[in-house]
């Protein structure tokens, strides 16, 4: 094939699933130069979704998840090795201990690593720890298989109550403890949080909402508890910090490409912008870490952690890195992800924070399977399912098809037409997120931008 | 020709052996009516979205005529099966029929046959040695899972032959074409449903509070969260996994060696390396289903496709097998590719009612062929096409006569 049989030098930055899938597919694709894929843990990549689960549960060993490889990718691993730098003029990245590695196509796939506890003296302690890494999980399944007297998750994200299910089937006694007013209500928004906070009563754990942690106590350099809020006061040996994640940015500061807390902006090509909106067309982004624009959600720039994301969007952009203009395909994919909490398993396709309304189409709460679709202004957007994920790909065509909200009524199990309420999610308008620029300069040959630099 | 009569001609016992044009014809016209106001749909993008629309019935009391599309109409008498109901009836009864049977609750029930599979397997084929004419189905394809069906449920090995004249009543029940003999068909077939539910529930009675370590005992003694299966949930339970167990892997196994056979690069190939067979199995699931079309699904509101409007309670024909080799979802569709990767098959069906027993369909096509690539010398088809069974539904040949080379001993 003409134009995708390309020699030369591919760097991929972050070893974890984007960048495998990114370069599996370099060499299915024909690119037959150097491939070289840097990472900074040390070990090979690795799958994540079963650290929260399998993992917790003791039913594997964090040290025995991998990722299947799909071929061989004849690369160079530099893993253990931190990249510190982009210099896009000369086409290099750099390396912690000052290696320069040149490239002609750079991939980014650097990921996001758990948001720290804020105060670095409590987070020290001995049971306080954060779910991200292969290394982490280790750790907290050690930490459960000594019997703590009580575990603390600190935010009822998917990780927390993840994590908060293992505990309960381990038959360990658990604390949750979310500043929101219920479990998932940042992803899910109101109505499905309300099903997840009795889901995790129902189950056993002591759930705290609308409340967050102030303080955590130690002994010894041991936790011992924690103080919240409203006053109240949580004896517990392990605290686990659910508190989402942070984009693994701040390597590329001072590179000059759209690179922020929110992520890498790029095209629905994975081609990244640089800080002035100008497409690169050598530095790509995958994962994780990159901004995106999907027309389904009015062009805003969405950052996705979803697994079936990460594996698209890399094989969109291996793709493109080795493929001539016209040859280039959008990545268009439609957003989902999974989960398996209390014996439940939720799925979802489409943003279901885009959205203003939301109605449970299929199924109910009460019998603990349904289908929640959500709308934005008038038209489907997403659609989650409690234990009846088979019915997802029909909304998947209502979400790409841009089907009127609500969808229809007429459905094998349901015989009342049911009513939409208020998602109760963030504006989605505001899930755009301002720039974090300013403009200097007068003239318009010298007009410029200038990185603002906010501590999150 | 009209496309309002495609039906009657893809049911027509002469299209048997290869409805494939017409399949070709059902898909260029994307939807089509036919005469009695049912409609013909076989592309696959238009199959795979129908199978997910929860606005699709599987229940044939949503027909505005239960009769239409040439279908028994529900019996009265018994209550229906999984297949014959919706959600939330049909996952309530499916997850009951699947706690015995399948992950989570027994992971390791259908892996445990393999032993047990290849065993029978091994003696078929064995008894096949030496002889210079076979016939594939009855020597081979049938016992094999009649075999396997009845050790899982608990059907004692004396009672088999009975259950094979029931059998095969209810299977010509299933017969579409219409014509001579329809009435007393649609009888002879009610009477052995209903001999069948007798002996089964019958039997699994006797193993109440005296579980005997098979299916059967399992599903009469079993108290899940969901409750247990009623006796009469029970009977039809047992009576649709015993035929639907059985009927659909015969036509599998037949249908796989006769395209085998009509493809000597493929045969040689899978002998050489068993261990493509399992993706083989996938690629004969789609280029040769067992199961053709599905009949009874009708739309609980006006649903539209492609254009037409299908109006709220008419027959809806889901043609899997045309879907499988729609050239718009595959390259080369109508070749058979043993090595193709991009499989993505209609073979089950999908969506809420996709197959319950595929994991004991596959693991006995794979134990199957892979015996018979083995056991068979230089086998050659005697008769192509071969005679083929009358169901356009559950399509296969109904005998496939096979030479071998060893002649000259015989």
């Amino acid at each position: 094939m003409p134009g995708t049989d390309r020699p030369g030098r591919i760097v991929v930055v972050g070893a974890s699933l984007a960048g495998l899938r990114a370069a599996e597919a370099l060499r299915d694709n024909g690119f037959t130069g150097e491939l070289t894929l840097v990472g900074e843990e040390d070990r090979p990549p690795y799958d994540r979704p079963p650290l929260s689960k399998a993992v917790l549960l003791g039913r594997v060993r964090a040290a025995d998840v991998t990722l299947p490889a799909r071929r061989a990718v004849d690369a160079r691993w530099r893993l253990g090795v931190r990249a510190e730098g982009v210099d896009l003029t000369h086409r290099t990245v750099l390396l912690a201990g000052g290696e320069r590695l040149p490239y002609d196509r750079l991939l980014i796939a650097t990921g996001t690593r758990a948001r720290p506890w804020p105060h670095p003296g409590e987070a020290a302690l001995h049971g306080v720890l954060a779910l991200r890494t292969a290394a982490d999980a280790a750790l907290l399944s050690g930490l459960l298989d000594a019997g703590p007297r009580r575990v603390l998750v600190i935010g009822a994200g998917f990780t927390g109550s993840e994590i908060a299910s293992a505990c309960r089937g381990r038959g360990l006694d658990v604390t949750v403890v979310e500043r929101g007013p219920a479990p998932l209500v940042g992803a899910l928004g109101g109505t499905l949080g309300a099903f997840a906070a009795a889901l995790q009563r129902a189950h056993g754990v002591d759930l705290r909402c609308g409340v967050t942690v102030t303080s955590l106590q130690g002994r010894d350099g041991r936790l011992v508890g924690a103080e919240l809020s409203d006053g109240g006061r949580i004896e517990a040996d392990v605290a686990v910090v659910c508190l989402g994640a942070v984009r693994n940015t701040e390597w590329l500061d001072g590179s000059g490409l759209a690179a922020g807390p929110r992520g890498l902006a790029c095209d629905a090509g994975c081609r990244a912008f640089d800080m002035y909106g100008i497409v690169t067309d050598d530095v790509f982004v995958a994962g994780d870490v990159a901004r995106f624009p999907h027309p389904l959600f009015e062009y805003q720039l969405l950052s996705l952690e979803h697994w079936g994301n990460a594996v698209a969007q890399a094989e969109v952009a291996a793709h493109n890195m080795i493929s001539e203009g016209p040859r280039r395909r959008p990545h268009l994919a439609v957003p989902a992800f999974w989960s398996s909490q209390f014996g439940l398993n939720i799925k979802s396709v489409g943003v279901p924070t885009f959205s203003d309304r939301v109605v449970i189409a299929q199924g109910s709460p009460a019998e603990r399977r349904l289908v929640a679709v959500y709308g934005y202004r008038g038209r489907v957007t997403a659609a989650v399912s409690v234990n009846r994920a088979k019915s997802l790909e029909y909304y998947e065509r209502l979400i790409e098809s841009a089907a009127p909200f609500p969808p229809d009524p007429a459905t094998t199990d349901r015989t009342v037409a049911p009513t939409p309420v208020p998602s109760d999610v963030p504006d989605p308008r505001q899930l755009s997120h301002g720039p974090t620029v300013a403009l200097t300069g007068h003239l318009p040959d010298r007009r410029g931008l200038a990185l603002v630099r906010r501590e999150s | 020709m009209p496309p309002e009569t495609l039906f009657r001609r893809i049911t027509d016992y002469a299209s048997r052996a290869d409805p494939y044009p017409l399949y070709a014809e059902l898909r260029e016209a994307r939807v089509a009516r036919q005469e009695d106001g049912s409609y013909l749909i076989g592309t696959f993008a238009d199959v795979a979205a129908l199978l997910h629309d929860p606005r699709i019935s599987s229940d044939l009391h949503n027909r505005t005529d239960p009769r239409a599309g040439g279908l028994l109409p529900p019996p009265d008498d018994m209550p229906p099966s999984f297949i014959g109901v919706d959600d939330p009836e049909h996952d309530r009864l499916r997850r009951l029929a699947m706690r015995p049977f399948g992950p989570p609750h027994s992971p390791g029930r259908i892996d445990g046959l393999t032993g047990e599979v290849t065993r029978i397997a091994r003696e078929l084929a064995g008894s096949l040695d030496g002889r210079d004419r076979i016939d594939l189905v009855d020597d081979f394809a049938y016992p094999l899972p009649v075999g396997v069906i009845c050790g899982l449920l608990g059907v004692p090995a004396e009672d088999v032959p009975q259950v094979h004249a029931w059998t095969e009543s209810i299977i010509a029940g299933f017969d579409l074409t219409p014509g001579q003999d329809e009435e007393a068909r649609t009888r002879a077939a009610r009477e052995a449903r209903r001999g069948m539910a007798a002996y089964l529930s019958g039997l699994a009675e006797s193993r109440r509070g005296h579980p005997s370590g098979d299916l059967l005992s399992d599903l009469a003694n079993d108290h899940g969260p969901d409750g247990s299966l009623t006796p009469g949930e029970l009977m039809v339970t047992a009576v649709l996994l015993l035929i639907a167990g059985h009927e659909t892997t015969v036509n599998l196994i037949t249908n796989g060696m006769l395209t085998l056979l009509r493809h000597p690069d493929a045969l040689a190939l899978l002998r050489a390396d068993p261990g493509l067979v399992p993706g083989a199995v996938e690629e004969l699931l789609r280029y040769e289903p067992p199961v053709q079309l599905l009949p009874q699904r009708t739309p609980l509101t006006d649903v539209e496709v492609a254009g037409v409007t299908i109006p709220r309670g008419a027959p809806l024909i889901l043609v899997l097998a045309a879907a499988n080799r729609d050239p718009l979802r595959y390259e080369n569709a109508d070749r058979f590719d043993p090595l193709r990767r991009d499989i993505q098959h209609f073979g089950f069906g999908s969506g809420v009612h996709n197959c319950f027993g595929a994991p004991l369909a596959r693991l006995e096509t794979r134990v199957a062929l892979t015996e018979l690539l083995r056991a068979l010398d230089a086998p050659a088809l005697v008769e192509d096409p071969p005679p083929y069974r009358r169901s356009p539904v559950l399509r296969g040949p109904r005998h496939l006569l096979i030479e071998q080379a060893t002649g000259g001993g015989a």
